[in-house]
């Protein structure tokens, strides 16, 4: 997944001497280049974005002279906003803090007041952005991380169109960084495409999906194409169905603003369920070059299709107070700022089919929900069981279908289970499991699926970032079932906190002999 | 916890790595090389324990140290194992030789069982190395063979050595501690201007074999005439400059902490660019264990350059 030999500016034909595809050490060190972050006061930016920029600074990733820009309505000055970022970085950075590189990335910081539409501060941050390229040599490139609400992206791009901002010419670049939502239905993100290439060309937009930063879903591909063991079995004829899973143990106090009226399946199937049920399913790809990547993206999703009836085959529910985990929690209706007659489903699973020959009549489901019993995204791939066993029923009761199962996050890893031999004069077989842990041993040095994400905005390098077709597509998946739903009378079934999830969701796997693991 | 096994051999000691195992739960799953560490008994030992440690925690491994006692003591092996928290992500086996034992051929002799199988092997002399690595007894069993020529008693010798034996698989710290500079660099030229390179000048403290090989770099990468000169810093490598016709670029680190860049038209930038630790260059090596045709191309180039005499200031 690295982008070959490619430099996004310069001279066709040059190529840099001192480079060799054969030195493996170097690293690609961005170019010259500054971000600016909209709605720095978030906690997405403290907790996630500024820890990274400090990681990536400690690394040595980042160019000498690279720029940091706030854009918020807090009167602060410059030193104030270094202040933030300081402690951000203190609390949250992965690497050890080093003075005298926090020093120089330090210099790199400014801050602009003003609202969104506020001519005034976007002309204050134009100057500010070419003053940056005169003194720090930041060389006219310049990304634009929009840590925003999607209500804002209109006025946002209107300003940067109007005062300059997003215009490049020659080989200077500018990009913008947009986080999910992605919209709302099909619809709602047509239109927002629309807003969004208005003012960028589709190049130049970096739509992020955290998940796909993350080393294991990267794994996935490294798992699946560079090994001969698993290929041969990963179809239909040996696959039974997938199990992709992502639950949260936390509830949704305090998120009512954004999540009141969206619901889980907007929330995470439409975006990162999907995008892992892609790199399950999708073909090899000719190369890992973004192209040639997402092709096979969409071709994978375009063959993605819901299973109906969408009543037997869909799940979602709301859950409730109660004790979980030995704490007590409030349920959805009672959680501050959500309506107490809320039908905001909190747990949704839907049945998707993947119409390629390789994946004839092997189900996906997809689920994720909130007070879940624990934290966890996996993707299992259950198998189908042996054709005939030399075993008589006794011999063989305790013995369930093989799974191999990619664990990613927390403790990520990989799991198989199969069936072994219990020790003794019986013959007895009973279900094991192997495990590759990668996740206690590898991720205390690897980077923060933002740091990765970043990184490769400001190096321009784009196959980590669906594009606008993969988004499209994932709603033309998702409405269907969204809009079955409203049009429903009845609301999401309640859950108590902690368990998994709603009765009619052991029912759609029930339907066809199956049962969910427990993750 | 650290288990003491005193005049010992290779299968107690797996017998009980074994056993460590079964009573404390999987400890030595998906480790993925072996790492042995070569060294005499003292002071240094520790040190080298916690680089391979901190190491292990990108590369899960099992590190045999194999640290050589008195040769006129009888003939005897030590065994010590480390595991759990006293092990970083590792497991650790302290193997001391004494008498017939703190001899080369018999101390592989002690590691061979202990290497786990199908992983690959990756031998690190920390301090003084073999003049031939490749040759050594451990080095046979090892793929990769890391030295470091700055650590030893005279950094120039030994990496004179390393010039004249160097076979695909070795690497020495040396070249691991250029990794940034030469990002950095090439960084540098990746953006317009694209003009070549006509002439470079490295400089940096007499006894600097880093110095001496990013010149060798530069001068394979190149095909201009490079110089070598000493300069006024006493921090290692100080300053390179590469001449192109619209002007010089240069990266400069008079205090072994911060370095400029410079570039025509362009602003001085300021970058941290500090001097490595052992346990983050280690970390490096262990990255990729297939041979460094770079490092072994730039060894050649080192025989390329020209040695300047005035010192440069910086």
């Amino acid at each position: 997944m690295t982008s070959g030999t490619k430099i996004s500016s310069g001279s066709a034909g040059y190529v840099n001497p001192l480079r060799d595809p054969r030195d493996k050490r170097l690293p690609r060190i961005a170019g010259p280049c500054g971000l600016v972050i909209f709605g720095v006061t978030g906690d997405l930016s403290r907790k996630k974005l500024m820890p990274a920029i400090y990681d990536l600074a400690n690394r040595g990733l980042l160019p000498p002279g690279f720029a940091l820009t706030g854009f918020a309505r807090r009167d602060w000055s410059t030193d104030d906003f270094g202040q933030i970022v300081y402690e951000a970085v203190r609390q949250h950075a992965r690497t050890p803090f080093r003075q005298e590189v926090w020093d120089r990335l330090a210099e790199g910081f400014r801050f602009v007041e003003g609202s969104f539409d506020d001519d005034d501060a976007f002309d204050r941050l134009e100057s500010t952005v070419r003053d940056l390229d005169r003194v720090r040599g930041t060389g006219g490139n310049h990304a634009f991380y929009l840590s925003i609400p999607p209500s804002a992206f209109p006025v946002v791009c209107k300003q940067l169109a109007r005062s300059g901002l997003s215009a490049q010419d020659g080989e200077q670049w500018r990009r913008v960084v947009i986080e999910k939502p992605f919209g709302h239905d099909l619809q709602s993100a047509r239109e927002l495409n629309a807003i969004v290439d208005d003012v960028f060309p589709e190049d130049s937009v970096f739509r992020i999906d955290h998940y796909l930063g993350k080393e294991t879903v990267q794994n996935v591909l490294a798992m699946r194409f560079a090994n001969q063991l698993f290929e041969p079995i990963w179809n239909s004829h040996y696959v039974d169905h997938v199990q992709i899973t992502m639950a949260e143990d936390i509830g949704l106090g305090g998120r009512a603003g954004y999540y009141d009226g969206i619901g889980a399946a907007r929330d995470v199937i439409q975006n990162h369920l999907l995008q892992l049920l892609a790199f399950t399913a999708m073909e090899e790809p000719t190369s890992f070059s973004s192209d040639e990547l997402r092709s096979e993206k969409i071709k994978v999703l375009n063959a993605t299709k819901l299973v109906g009836p969408i009543d037997e085959t869909t799940a979602r529910g709301q859950y409730t107070g109660g004790w979980q985990g030995g704490q007590l929690v409030r349920g959805l209706k009672e959680e501050e700022g959500f309506d107490p007659n809320s039908r905001t489903e909190t747990f949704a699973a839907i049945t998707c089919e993947v119409e390629t020959r390789r994946w004839a009549g092997v189900p996906f489901y997809l689920r994720t929900g909130k007070r879940l019993g624990r934290r966890v995204t996996e993707i299992a791939v259950i198998f189908k069981r042996a054709p005939h066993l030399p075993f008589d029923q006794t011999m063989t009761e305790e013995l369930g279908q093989n799974a191999f199962v990619v664990r990613v996050q927390p403790d990520e890893g990989v799991t198989m289970r199969f069936g072994s031999k219990v020790p003794g004069s019986q013959m007895e077989v009973r279900d094991v499991t192997m495990d590759f842990g990668y996740g206690t041993a590898f991720t205390e040095a690897s980077p923060e699926a933002y740091e990765r994400l970043i990184l490769d905005v400001l190096l321009g390098e784009p196959s980590l970032f669906p594009v606008n077709e993969e988004v499209e597509r994932s709603w033309e998946i998702l409405d269907p079932v969204i809009e079955h739903w409203q049009a429903a009378e009845e609301g999401p079934a309640p859950y108590p906190a902690g368990s998994w999830g709603p009765e009619s969701a052991e029912k759609m796997l029930a339907r066809t002999g199956r049962t969910w693991r427990r993750p | 916890m650290i288990v003491d096994l005193p005049s010992s051999n290779s299968s107690t000691v797996n017998k009980k790595l074994v056993e460590l195992r079964e009573s404390n739960g999987v400890l030595a799953l998906g480790r993925v090389l072996t790492l042995v560490v070569v060294t005499d008994d003292g002071l240094s030992i520790e040190g080298a324990i916690e680089a391979a440690n901190s190491a292990s925690r990108e590369h899960p491994c099992r590190v045999i140290v194999l640290a050589r006692g008195a040769r006129k003591a009888a003939p005897r092996m030590d065994a010590q194992i480390r595991v759990g928290g006293d092990a970083g992500a590792s497991e650790v086996i302290v193997l001391r030789g004494y008498g017939a034992l703190a001899d080369p051929e018999p101390g592989a002799g002690m590691v061979m069982p202990l290497l786990l199988p199908d992983a690959p092997v990756v031998a690190w002399w920390p301090n003084e190395a073999p003049a031939v690595p490749s040759e050594d007894a451990i080095g046979k069993l090892a793929q990769r063979r890391i030295t470091d020529a700055l650590s030893s008693k005279n950094p120039l010798k030994a990496f004179e050595q390393r010039r004249a034996h160097h076979v695909a698989g070795d690497t020495d710290l040396t070249w691991t501690r250029l990794t940034q500079w030469r990002a950095l660099l090439a960084a540098a030229l990746d953006f317009p201007p694209h003009e070549d390179v006509t002439a470079a000048l490295v400089a940096g403290e007499v006894v600097s074999p880093s110095t001496d090989l990013l010149a060798g770099w530069l001068a394979t990468r190149l095909n201009v005439k490079i110089k070598r000169s000493p300069s006024t810093s006493t921090h290692g490598m100080s300053l390179v400059r590469l001449t192109r016709s619209s002007g010089p670029v240069e990266l400069t680190r008079p205090d072994g902490k911060i370095a400029t860049l410079s570039q025509p038209g362009q602003p001085d930038r300021m970058i941290a660019l500090a001097r490595r630790s052992v346990p983050d260059c280690l970390s490096e090596e262990l990255r990729r264990l297939d041979p460094d045709e770079i490092y072994g191309a730039a060894l050649t180039g080192v025989g390329e350059i020209s040695r300047g005499r005035t010192p440069v200031k910086v």
